[in-house]
């Protein structure tokens, strides 16, 4: 083989899904290190950058996203088994929910029929498009079990991805000024708020402030992803049969 | 192994829940399912196995990274985006507002109204 010049290396490369997963893994880590520098704040979202940055890349290089994605799948993949493992740390909090089980429960079931209905109610009152409301409705709940319902009430997974980790960073950046507007003390309370409204940001937020709040955030986020997924679909059901 | 063994674990139970999820014709997601069974193995065992412990926390603690490919397709949905970002960004920044804040509110209320119950009724 004599030697082949670098656009040909590129043309061959640019198929195989090799790129896609090599850049996926190295914008992440970039975007990381960044985070970490600069002190972890909560605009420089590692996923954030991430995502523009392999955006830019794919723009300048012109390789479609279905392209990107062949490669990109077996990240994606995980999606299913993560949400799978949340199982874990469900149990391992389960004495921590005893003692509020009541109160947390009704909270749960507020916060998924409220989570849905005003985002998609705002989008639908402003003039949005169905699929744009029903990607909306559940941008509360935590990414991989988001995508699902919203493929499953007919939005669209992958813009549904991005109004979740958009929900996310709005809400580890409001979060504090709220609970201080609503003069709210309690740190279970601000926890599980965190978790419901702003999924695993939310909870990595919280966990920044204090570790009790940090753990019922991480314990509402998985129990209000659990409550929107089985009560999104059915009450959109019963919703469309009216 | 252990790595691989809790893997294998998860990934058996994400696929009796996809199972069972088109088997009952539920409107949940299959993963949800196998989410709910392992947590219900785990109640009836007491315990998380060693090989599980550690494949769960490999894959929480990368989370945000498994989130990174779909959002990538949000480029799919420029025009989408471009076209009806006001009723977008208002819905995103004041449903985030009213959820946290109902939340915040409901639970505030319950934890005062049960725990004034408990003091009374103990």
């Amino acid at each position: 083989m004599a030697d082949p010049d670098l656009a040909t290396i590129w043309v061959y490369l640019s198929t195989t899904p090799l790129i896609g997963l090599t850049v996926t893994l190295i914008a992440y880590s970039l975007g990381h290190r960044l985070y970490v520098y600069a002190n972890r704040n909560p605009l420089l979202n590692p996923v954030v950058t991430a995502i523009a940055a392999l955006i830019l890349f794919l723009q300048l290089t012109g390789v479609s996203y279905a392209t990107y994605f062949e490669g990109a799948q077996f990240v994606h993949f995980l999606l299913g088994p993560a949400t799978v493992a949340l199982a874990v740390p469900l149990y391992q909090q389960c004495a921590k929910v005893r003692r509020r089980l009541l109160p947390l429960t009704i909270t749960l079931v507020v916060g998924a029929i409220v989570g849905a209905g005003s985002s998609a109610g705002i989008a639908w009152l402003l003039g949005a498009s169905i699929e744009t409301q029903l990607s909306l409705a559940p941008k509360s709940v935590t990414t991989p079990v988001a995508m699902g319902i919203s493929e499953q009430i007919g939005g669209l997974p992958s813009l549904t991805a991005v109004l979740v980790v958009a929900t996310g960073i709005l809400g580890a950046v409001m979060g504090t000024a709220l609970f201080r507007l609503l003069r709210i003390k309690d740190d279970a309370v601000k926890g599980v708020a965190l978790g419901i409204a702003a999924h695993g940001m939310g909870t990595a937020r919280a966990f920044q402030l204090n570790r009790e709040m940090g753990a019922f955030a991480g314990l509402a986020m998985a129990l209000s992803a659990l409550t929107a997924a089985i009560l999104l679909p059915w009450l959109l059901k019963l919703l469309g049969m009216l | 192994m252990s790595f691989l063994d809790g893997m294998t674990w998860l990934l058996i139970y994400q696929l009796v829940g996809e199972i069972g999820v088109q088997m009952l014709g539920w409107p949940v997601p299959g993963p949800v399912l196998g989410m709910i069974l392992l947590f219900l193995t785990l109640l009836v065992r007491k315990g998380v196995s060693a090989s599980v412990d550690t494949a769960s926390h490999a894959l929480l603690s990368h989370l945000s990274l498994l989130f990174v490919p779909a959002g990538v397709g949000m480029m799919v949905y420029f025009e989408r985006l471009k076209q009806e970002w006001f009723p977008i960004v208002s819905a995103l920044v004041l449903g985030t507002l009213i959820t946290m804040a109902a939340a915040a509110l409901v639970m505030q209320a319950g934890t005062r109204l049960f725990s004034a119950k408990a003091a009374r009724d103990g």
